[in-house]
């Protein structure tokens, strides 16, 4: 099993809110660590809630990213997207439906456009680069 | 009205009537009645609504007056040759008259429509502002301001060359006056400030600033949007030049505001927006305006908006305004110490004269993070910079969490708020 699929069902295990945030809580916490000099204005994706930062690279046809935000839930939303999108190929990455996996995961409204975190503006940011 | 009537208004699904209610006590289930979306549940829990900052919630007196209006009388205002037009006409301009009882303006053609305190304030900026601002002149504006306060000024000081001059604020949230007094100067053409902060529920002294700035003959614009919900405000007391203001914070639908000006600056002032309604007479080589308030609103007006926003004031008005406000500053209190009790959280804008709006921040956690875990809990606040970077700038921080509370909350609700912070920090620390 792959390690979005792995998230959709383990979330879909989960019971209580409680549950399911203490687990994406805890998937942001395994995200690797953003060297605090790659946190710079130009890999900033801003949200007015709160900050999510970006950076790429591309090794052997994959896309490699380190992503990291100062709040902890949205560090959560970033580590399930990343298991969708990192060290993926362009192909992949296009291929990938996002909305129906948010979708499944009942965390679609964290992919509205919302002026509220750079979620969105980051799967954007992904969508553009795989382009 | 009779007793019937009242009873029926406070039960919010029934109410047909439009008629004005009577001053009422203060009867907090009743009141709470009063607002059907009040009993939703949000997330499978009663819905604590702490955002009232952002929007109030609406009374079933105001939506009742909107369907109403669109179930009766809906037509095109000061145009059409037939019953419902007048009809239209006669309710629209009768609203007028209500907001200018609800602030006190001298003449009823001094309340201009508007979509809000933000167009209300572009209005201004663009009209009075072109034509009365020039290069080297000085716009003073306050750490405080909420962007719709400072992005037109700016915008204004860009096409006029004019200077932007900010009032700094003391370490507990207040404005400085101090400082305000040593900025004022003859180059000083307009002063604009918000009556009570959105981000911290600071309320600024602006009758004694008002004074200030007219002692230097500068004018005054007051951002009276967080206000107009807590207190009476009287425009001629204030003596404020201009004064901006939502509807939608004021129980009211949204879509709807209001310019005060005083009557001989909107006089000289130029049209802002042109198109219908506001000529008096047009052909391709020249066109004439139509007189005050109408030179100011092209285009057909919200009327449905500007029957909901009277409804709204009549709504506030059936109460006694000072025990709405004196029970706001009960909860306000009742939330500060109740906060406070909860290990590492800090309250921002301490110790300062506020209305009922509580920022804080908790030692270890993201703003953000707190208000997601409320909102599961059914709890609805605001995180973040609130629209007003630059006071975030000031005060060294990224944003806050704040609970904007009305006079439908409850100290229960307040109760739900600790408790759920505390579900919060369990998970989060």
């Amino acid at each position: 099993m792959n390690l979005s699929d792995e998230i959709v069902d383990t979330l879909s295990f989960f019971d209580s809110w409680e549950d399911r945030y203490r687990y994406m809580i805890d998937l942001g916490k395994e995200l690797p660590v953003m060297d605090q000099s790659l946190r710079t204005d130009n890999r900033i994706v801003p949200g007015c809630q709160s900050q999510v930062w970006i950076d790429y690279k591309i090794e052997s046809d994959k896309l490699i990213f380190q992503v990291d935000s100062d709040a902890l839930i949205v560090k959560g939303l970033l580590a399930i997207v990343m298991a969708a999108y990192n060290n993926k190929t362009k192909q992949e990455i296009r291929n990938f439906d996002i909305e129906n996996y948010f979708l499944k995961l009942d965390l679609i409204k964290h992919l509205s456009p919302t002026r509220g975190n750079g979620l969105m503006a980051m799967v954007e940011k992904i969508r553009i680069l795989a382009n | 009205m009779t007793i019937h009537t009242m009873t029926n208004m406070n039960n919010s699904a029934l109410v047909q009537t439009t008629e004005k209610p009577i001053l009422r006590a203060f009867d907090i289930k009743k009141i709470r009645g009063d607002f059907p979306i009040l009993s939703t549940k949000v997330n499978g829990k009663p819905l604590v609504y702490l955002d009232n900052g952002a929007t109030g919630q609406k009374p079933g007196y105001v939506i009742n007056a909107v369907s109403h209006y669109y179930k009766t009388t809906n037509s095109n205002v000061h145009r059409g040759a037939h019953y419902l037009s007048d009809k239209a006409t006669q309710e629209f301009e009768q609203s007028r008259t209500t907001m200018q009882k609800f602030i006190n303006a001298e003449h009823r053609e001094e309340i201009l429509w508007t979509r809000g305190t933000t167009e209300s304030i572009n209005l201004v900026a663009q009209s009075w502002g072109q034509r009365n601002i020039g290069p080297g002149d000085e716009i003073i504006l306050s750490t405080l301001a909420h962007h719709s306060n400072i992005v037109p000024w700016q915008l204004l000081s860009e096409q006029t060359g004019a200077t932007i001059k900010v009032i700094n604020i003391k370490d507990n949230g207040e404005l400085d006056i101090e400082q305000y007094k040593s900025l004022l100067g003859n180059k000083t053409k307009l002063v604009a400030i918000g009556h009570i902060s959105n981000a911290l529920g600071v309320i600024n002294p602006i009758k004694e600033m008002i004074k200030l700035a007219h002692e230097v003959h500068a004018k005054v614009l007051i951002d009276g949007a967080q206000a107009v919900s807590h207190i009476q405000v009287d425009v001629q007391d204030l003596d404020c030049d201009f004064y901006a203001f939502s509807g939608h914070k004021m129980f009211a639908p949204m879509g709807i505001g209001i310019l005060y000006g005083k009557k001989d600056l909107l006089e000289k002032m130029p049209p802002w927006q042109g198109g219908g309604e506001m000529i008096e007479k047009v052909t391709f080589e020249k066109t004439t305006f139509n007189k005050l308030p109408y030179k100011f609103e092209a285009g057909t007006p919200n009327v449905s908006g500007a029957i909901g926003i009277a409804a709204a004031a009549d709504y506030l008005n059936s109460f006694d305004r000072k025990m709405l406000s004196d029970y706001e500053s009960y909860l306000l209190d009742y939330a500060t110490t109740s906060l406070e009790k909860i290990n590492g959280l800090k309250v921002v804008g301490r110790d300062c004269h506020k209305a009922s709006v509580i920022s804080f921040n908790i030692d270890g956690c993201h703003a953000q993070d707190i208000g997601m875990m409320l909102d599961q809990q059914g709890i609805a606040v605001r995180t973040g910079h609130h629209c007003a970077m630059p006071l975030m700038q000031a005060l060294n921080i990224d944003g806050t969490v704040r609970a904007s509370l009305c006079f439908y909350n409850t100290t229960k609700e307040i109760d739900q708020l600790c408790k759920a912070i505390g579900v919060a920090l369990g998970m989060l620390l």
